[in-house]
């Protein structure tokens, strides 16, 4: 049942610059399951952008640098770029992080995506708009929204389009880069809804779906990851994650939200001192040690990616001692 | 109700109109009708989406705009006669702002030591050491000074650059603080630390927060009162606990309802549409005419009608 | 001590240091260098027979002659000037009208001034330069240098006034006015620490520009015979090569090398501007 639509090994991905480099995606593993919703969750400057570019576009200074990705048979890191574009936008789809800001204010919607469309070489005939059409009213818009400017429509009307253009091809895959984080809090819920939809309905088969907002990965995803300065800290089934979170930075990270109907002068939430470190030219060992509570000598040493259930993995020295510690009420 | 001794600052009836063009002029109603009292030491959370005023009502109050109607009462003066410089002055000590967009906020030419350098330029700040108060209250927000003094805005995060300014208004001990989307741009583990701060800093020196945000859950954290905004209209205001318990206005309910929360899922089977909410609040006016603004509790007040 | 200067001055460092402005302000410096000097090096009149005609280049003739045996390198280098001249200080009226009125109107964006000097300034914008300037120049029997300015100038400034205008609007919303206005600065230091010293810079660019524009309307001119009445200019020179049939008659050192060099000059102009934004937008910088 659990067919791999996507497996990642061991994939490292750095930014070449002058001074060195930026380990922005160091030694990550994780699997997509068919007819999944895998959030990605993590800090800003986590890597979990980087990611996403270095499956589908890697601009310099973004530079490849060893694993590999196997998407449905295809190693992607080893395909020429002549290859891969034929794989875009019909087997693997992103919707990047600005996608908003990308309308072209003097072009109307249908030009818009008109223009995506050859871009990809998809023929735009009667038959493709009936396509974008079924889908506007899928996602509840109008087919008037077609011949209108992008300045005319509100932020979460603008999302859903991309969200229509993105998927038209059918995707077996689809990547989700914050694309709920600069929308009112009622497209929120609609947009991410939406993604599930889209799911259940086969127009994607699975989707990795980008954010910093873990409350909104609890509604959708199945599996949450989670990563920290570059590397993988851990995976799991969602309700785990958020319940018996085998990671100290899950943990701090979890309490660090705030709960329904808690006020501060019922529990304080403690958040975690000190900020991410910087990636450039960064050594070995745990990126966490320095903000952890349970940092040991052995975090000097790079952790392992260890196995603590089905579909469950973290890298942590620390994480079988710490079991009961971590989980439960604080 | 609170005693007046209690309240720092007293907004009612306050109204923006927004004209454009002189020939065939268009006319925009930010904020209609706001009223609600601040009281000492207490948070406020000013909640809603974009669109909703809630930024006007915080340029209003930091005298940054002018009201159409209304008024801003502060230390038994309205704050529209406040014109000359030294009043001003005396104004802006104990009133501040953090506006939402830090890296708008940096004049892109000066390095972000500037904001500080205005700051003791202007007001009297009653530090024996101007270096060291500005290398503590960095440390307080958890940033480097190190790291981050003497750099330009576009060398630092948005993080960083907005808790630099959550830095300038602390040194200043003032009585009203506006704090716009104050930590949209802060991590999760980052925001609590500093949300947690500003929460010790009201209690140490009775400081007063307007925490605008869109972050429902954020305002119910750390507000004592709050004051829900919708299209312009203050819909819902009173205690923080009440308004969550017994959300009356469908626009509140409607927030309430699409916030993400850990512990609760959505009802996959409820269709949810961010439209259906002008519908809702629409048939909500009609069938509550005339009502206008009505106390239903104590320290509950919801609008049921917008004539 | 040549440190400090540098540290304090940082937006000059990084100006000077600027691959692009280095590049394009050498050329524009031997351009002028060849305006200023050329005229002294010349070895004959820009009027006189100097030789044969049909001379390609020599060292008796650095640019060869025309087709009746005028020394081409001398006309150029005398007609540089010239048009030089008149485009700098139509570029600089210009500007300063331009600047004038866009910062009035910007300051006071909203109001009935503003919309009065837009009014203006678009009636200037919808007519047509060159036709206009055809028949201002048409109808004046003497056109001196200076008159010849001015008149570039009438129909050049809309365009400054526009950009200054959008500008100091768009810098008056900022939200680092808002934050020295709350903390109580004074307004004259906040003109000159948050408005002018970001529109400082783009002013200087938008005289580079100017400058540019007023060139080539200035050439134009002249190539249609409209320039100073008395004297020499550049797009003279091109005319003559022109109604001469220089092209065809293969005469390159006559029909291109003038217009080489004025094209060479707006385009270093350019280079110019480009580094220089670079230079004073500490974003754009190459850390």
């Amino acid at each position: 049942m659990s067919e791999n639509i996507l497996e990642v090994k061991n994939l490292k991905a750095y930014y070449d610059i002058l001074k060195g480099q930026v380990k922005a995606v160091d030694d990550v593993t994780f699997n997509l399951k068919k007819g999944e919703i895998l959030g990605l969750a993590g800090e800003s400057g986590c890597g979990k952008s980087t990611l996403a570019s270095s499956f589908i576009s890697r601009k310099k200074p973004l530079k490849y640098i060893s694993g590999e990705v196997d998407l449905v048979g295809n190693k992607i890191m080893e395909m020429s770029e002549k290859e891969f574009k034929k794989l875009r936008l019909s087997t693997i789809s992103l919707i990047p992080q600005y996608a908003l800001d990308a309308f072209s204010p003097t072009k109307k919607i249908k030009t818009y995506i008109a223009d995506l469309a050859r871009q990809h070489g998809i023929k735009t005939d009667k038959k493709f708009f009936n396509k974008v059409k079924e889908r506007l009213d899928l996602v509840n818009l109008d087919e008037s929204v077609l011949n209108r400017y992008s300045i005319e429509l509100s932020g979460g009307m603008k999302q859903r389009v991309i969200m229509v253009i993105s998927t038209i091809l059918d995707p077996e895959f689809l990547i989700a880069d914050e694309i709920t984080s600069a929308l009112d809090v009622s497209s929120q819920r609609f947009v991410a809804t939406m993604l599930a939809n889209l799911r259940d309905l086969g127009i994607i088969k699975s989707s990795i779906f980008i954010t910093h907002d873990l409350s909104i990965l609890y509604q959708i995803a199945d599996r949450i990851m989670i990563m920290y300065a570059g590397n993988f800290a851990e995976i799991g089934p969602t309700d785990e994650i958020v319940d018996n979170p085998r990671h100290p930075y899950t943990r701090a990270l979890i309490d660090s939200l705030p709960k329904v109907g808690i006020q501060y002068k019922d529990k304080r939430l403690s958040g975690i001192d000190g900020t991410p470190p910087h990636l450039l030219n960064i050594g070995e060992g745990c990126r966490f040690r320095h903000r952890c509570p349970y940092a040991i000598d052995k975090c000097e040493e790079t952790p392992q990616r260890e196995q603590v259930a089905e579909d469950h993995y973290v890298s942590c020295w620390r994480w079988k001692e710490l079991g009961s510690d971590l989980s439960g009420q604080k | 109700m609170a005693k007046n001794k209690d309240i720092v600052m007293s907004v009612q009836g306050l109204t923006k109109v927004f004209k454009s063009g002189i020939l065939n002029p268009e006319y925009t109603v930010a904020a209609k009708d706001v009223s609600f009292h601040i009281e000492k030491g207490k948070i406020i959370s000013l909640i809603g989406e974009s669109g909703s005023g809630k930024t006007t009502v915080g340029k209003l109050i930091l005298k940054l705009i002018n009201p159409s109607e209304g008024k801003i009462i502060y230390k038994g003066k309205d704050i529209a006669e406040i014109n000359d410089k030294s009043e001003t002055q005396n104004y802006y000590r104990r009133v501040q702002g953090i506006f939402q967009d830090p890296f708008a906020t940096f004049n892109p030419l000066y390095r972000v030591d500037r904001v500080f350098d205005l700051i003791f330029d202007s007001f009297d700040l009653d530090y024996e050491d101007k270096d060291k108060a500005i290398r503590d209250a960095l440390y307080d927000v958890n940033l480097n000074p190190d790291r981050t003094l003497g750099k330009f805005p576009h060398q630092l995060s948005g993080g960083q650059l907005q808790r630099l300014l959550i830095a300038r208004a602390l040194l200043m001990d003032v009585d009203v603080l506006i704090a716009d989307e104050l930590i949209s741009m802060l991590d999760a583990s980052t925001r609590i630390g500093v949300l947690n701060l500003l929460v010790e800093s009201c209690k140490k020196h009775g400081m007063s927060v307007i925490f605008i945000t869109h972050d429902l859950n954020l305002g119910y954290y750390i507000s004592d009162k709050s004051l829900i905004m919708y299209k312009g209209r203050l819909v819902e205001r009173g205690d923080t606990k009440k308004i969550y318990e017994n959300a009356t206005h469908p626009y509140t309910q409607m927030l309430f309802e699409a916030v993400p929360e850990i512990g609760e899922r959505w009802d996959p089977d409820e269709e949810f549409l961010p439209e259906q909410v002008v519908d809702d609040v629409n048939d909500f006016y009609q069938n509550n005419k005339g009502k206008g603004f009505v106390e239903i509790e104590e320290d509950h007040s919801v609008l049921f009608s917008d004539q | 001590m040549a440190k400090d200067f540098w540290a304090k001055h940082e937006n000059l460092y990084y100006a000077l240091t600027n691959k692009k402005v280095i590049f394009g302000l050498t050329i524009v410096a031997i351009v002028f260098l060849l305006a200023a000097f050329g005229p002294l090096i010349a070895q004959y009149e820009y009027d006189e027979y100097a030789g044969q005609g049909y001379l390609p280049p020599s060292s008796d003739h650095f640019f060869g002659t025309t087709i009746d045996g005028k020394d081409v390198f001398t006309r150029t280098v005398h007609g540089l000037r010239s048009t030089l001249l008149v485009g700098a200080v139509a570029g600089t009226i210009a500007t300063l009208i331009g600047c004038i009125i866009g910062f009035v109107a910007g300051y006071y964006g909203g109001t009935i001034f503003d919309e009065l000097l837009m009014m203006l300034t678009n009636i200037f914008v919808v007519m047509p330069q060159l036709a206009l300037l055809i028949v201002i120049a048409a109808f004046l029997e003497v056109r001196g240098t200076f008159v010849m300015a001015v008149i570039v100038a009438s129909t050049a400034w809309p365009w400054t006034a526009r950009a200054v205008r959008s500008q100091t609007l768009s810098l008056k919303n900022q939200e680092y006015v808002s934050l020295s206005r709350i903390s109580s600065i004074s307004v004259s230091r906040i003109l000159r620490e948050d408005i002018a010293s970001n529109m400082f810079s783009y002013v200087f660019m938008v005289f580079i520009q100017q400058f540019n524009g007023t060139m080539l309307a200035t050439v134009q001119l002249e190539f249609l015979g409209l320039g100073p009445t008395k004297g020499i200019s550049l797009g003279l020179v091109m005319q003559n090569a022109v109604n001469w049939n220089g092209i065809q008659l293969g005469m390159w050192w006559w029909a291109i090398i003038p217009g080489l060099i004025l094209t060479i000059l707006i385009t270093a102009l350019y280079f110019v501007n480009t580094g220089l934004d670079a230079a004073f937008n500490p974003r754009l910088r190459e850390m």
